[in-house]
């Protein structure tokens, strides 16, 4: 009975798995295909795999130069995050006054506004600066737009460091800078990394501001397979190597940072 | 020097902060105020509520609200459902659980675009999409998904997007439900059902109002799913409120009336949002 209960409870999670994923298996199969093996009826299982699409999407589409965009966007914008965000979770965990929770809470409400809201004014400013289709743009916005997250994560990371090693840092006299460099950042080390991950996954498939800030010289992958909407589409083994190069590295760092996502989107209201 | 240093440090996350929030929204202001067009450079002459009344009496308001609403509600209860139960399901461990739960997480990392394509052309393409295939396959006759069932279509690409989410907070909080007490209350003679209502259920309480406001906050805003599938369309079928406020601003350059909106949609997001706060911060101390 036991047993009989661990196969069907085996079966169940394992078919209704297959059946949620089975779209990005399908997404996998068909980038190995010809176009037409990908548009064959009725389906095809079995089939000789080849890299050509894949051939042709760099050939064709620029990929190299959205997938450079996108590195460069999701890089900076988390690095530039972090110089940010980090001072100012520092100082919030370790020298707490009355104002930190409103001022933590405050940040986190920057983040509820829909982005739709600030399209007009961020697009005329964009426009006005002369930084339509420009990475710096797009740079600023996802920095902007993540960084109530990446303070929060930081904060709540920061906050678990015990308060006593600092105080024993201080009583030998270690300056402040003294103090993170030496105490705090090898502590917090795991911390700065799952918050960059975290921001590296939001900067990389962020879809809202690249398509309306950006098109041919700084659009991002996320563009790019949006160009393909029509009437490239047709072509589904090409549509399919290109969203397999654009989401394979992120669903990979995104296998890693799971633990770190559930906090960081929760904003630690769930653990 | 040691009252001074806590406030230069958190001074440029403040301060950029500050920015990004008032410039946008005091420039958002003053644009749903005056007759401002793109395309017809001229004097911003004040038009008062105007802006507001466009917006509200266009035809398609109407039913973008509806469309937001119904979105968001069925993405709701699709990825709260189904999360819910996936994650029961693969609560107990089992042979590649490991696996299972790291395959289930997936089309969460993949990006709105892609993931709007991939169901668009090769799920639900009426001729060669799989889906399509299925229903031959079973007799059936193929449904044009995004022609019949634009809204459908949209909240199938969202909620799949979405259920790995919710799946994996109630993974993470069914990990801290008390084992003790789940074994005694089978002692006592409670059956599953019993179990997961009087005990599994408030577990996940808080979980669940956690996901449900989140996911209003993310999906009040849907775009890049609309976008690359239906724009929208047919006629307004799948026109959110987003997607109205984009079409404003960026297809009929009509900055004015696009602000109007986009302080109508800040006003229902901070409906969500007030919510949100006062819960994560309850359980900030």
């Amino acid at each position: 009975m036991k047993h009989f209960a661990l196969l069907l409870r085996t079966v169940a999670a394992w078919a209704v798995t297959l059946l949620v994923v089975f779209p990005l298996i399908w997404l996998v199969l068909t980038s190995f295909k010809t176009e037409m093996q990908a548009i064959a009826v009725p389906p095809q299982l079995f089939f000789t795999p080849t890299l050509e699409s894949f051939a042709e999407v760099n050939l064709r589409s620029d990929y190299l130069l959205h997938a450079g965009n996108s590195v460069i966007t999701s890089v900076f914008s988390t690095f530039l995050g972090l110089a940010i965000a980090a001072p100012a979770a520092y100082s919030m965990a370790f020298f707490r006054t009355r104002r930190t929770r409103d001022i933590l809470m405050w940040m986190l409400s920057t983040k509820m506004m829909p982005a739709v809201g600030a399209l007009v004014p961020v697009y005329v400013l964009a426009q006005t600066a002369g930084l339509l289709d420009s990475l710096t743009a797009l740079i600023v916005v996802f920095t902007l737009s993540n960084l109530p997250i990446m303070v929060w994560m930081l904060y709540s990371g920061f906050k678990d460091i015990p308060p006593d090693i600092l105080e024993a840092a201080r009583m030998d006299g270690a300056s402040v800078w003294g103090e993170f460099l030496h105490v705090i950042r090898p502590l917090a080390m795991g911390t700065l990394a799952s918050t960059a991950l975290l921001c590296l996954v939001l900067a990389w498939n962020e879809a809202f501001w690249s398509l309306n800030l950006s098109s041919a010289k700084a659009g991002t992958l996320a563009t790019l397979i949006a160009s393909y909407s029509s009437p490239e589409g047709l072509f589904w083994a090409k549509l399919s190597a290109a969203s397999l190069m654009a989401i394979a590295p992120i669903v990979v760092v995104g296998w890693f940072s799971q633990k770190q996502l559930v906090q960081g989107l929760t904003f630690g209201a769930v653990k | 020097m040691n009252r001074l240093l806590p406030r230069a440090l958190m001074a440029p996350a403040v301060a950029t902060l500050f920015l990004w929030m008032i410039v946008p929204l005091a420039m958002t202001i003053y644009f749903s105020l005056v007759r401002y067009n793109l395309m017809q450079p001229g004097e911003k002459d004040f038009l008062g509520l105007a802006n507001f009344e466009f917006f509200v009496t266009d035809p398609d308001f109407g039913p973008s609200v509806v469309n937001t609403l119904v979105l968001l509600g069925s993405v709701i209860a699709i990825t709260v459902i189904g999360g819910v139960a996936l994650a029961l399901l693969v609560n107990e461990s089992f042979p590649g659980r490991g696996i299972v739960r790291v395959l289930l997480i997936s089309p969460f990392f993949v990006m709105p675009t892609a993931n709007a394509l991939l169901w668009k052309h090769m799920m639900m393409n009426p001729i060669y999409g799989v889906l399509a295939q299925v229903s031959i396959f079973f007799g059936m006759t193929p449904v044009d998904w995004l022609t019949n069932h634009p809204l459908f279509s949209v909240i199938l690409m969202v909620a799949w997007q979405w259920l790995p989410f919710a799946c994996l907070i109630f993974i993470t909080s069914l990990q801290s439900l008390d084992r003790d007490q789940m074994e005694a209350a089978g002692m006592d003679g409670a059956n599953a059902l019993q179990k997961f209502w009087f005990l599994t259920l408030p577990h996940l309480g808080r979980p669940i109002a956690v996901v449900i406001m989140i996911e209003m906050i993310f999906l009040m805003s849907v775009f890049a799913e609309i976008f690359t599938t239906t724009g929208g369309g047919p006629g307004n079928e799948s026109t959110n409120v987003a997607f109205l406020i984009f079409k404003q601003a960026l297809m009929n350059f009509d900055v004015g009336v696009a602000s109007a909106g986009a302080l109508f949609a800040v006003v229902l997001a901070n409906i969500a949002a007030v919510f949100l706060i006062r819960m994560i911060g309850k359980n900030l101390d």
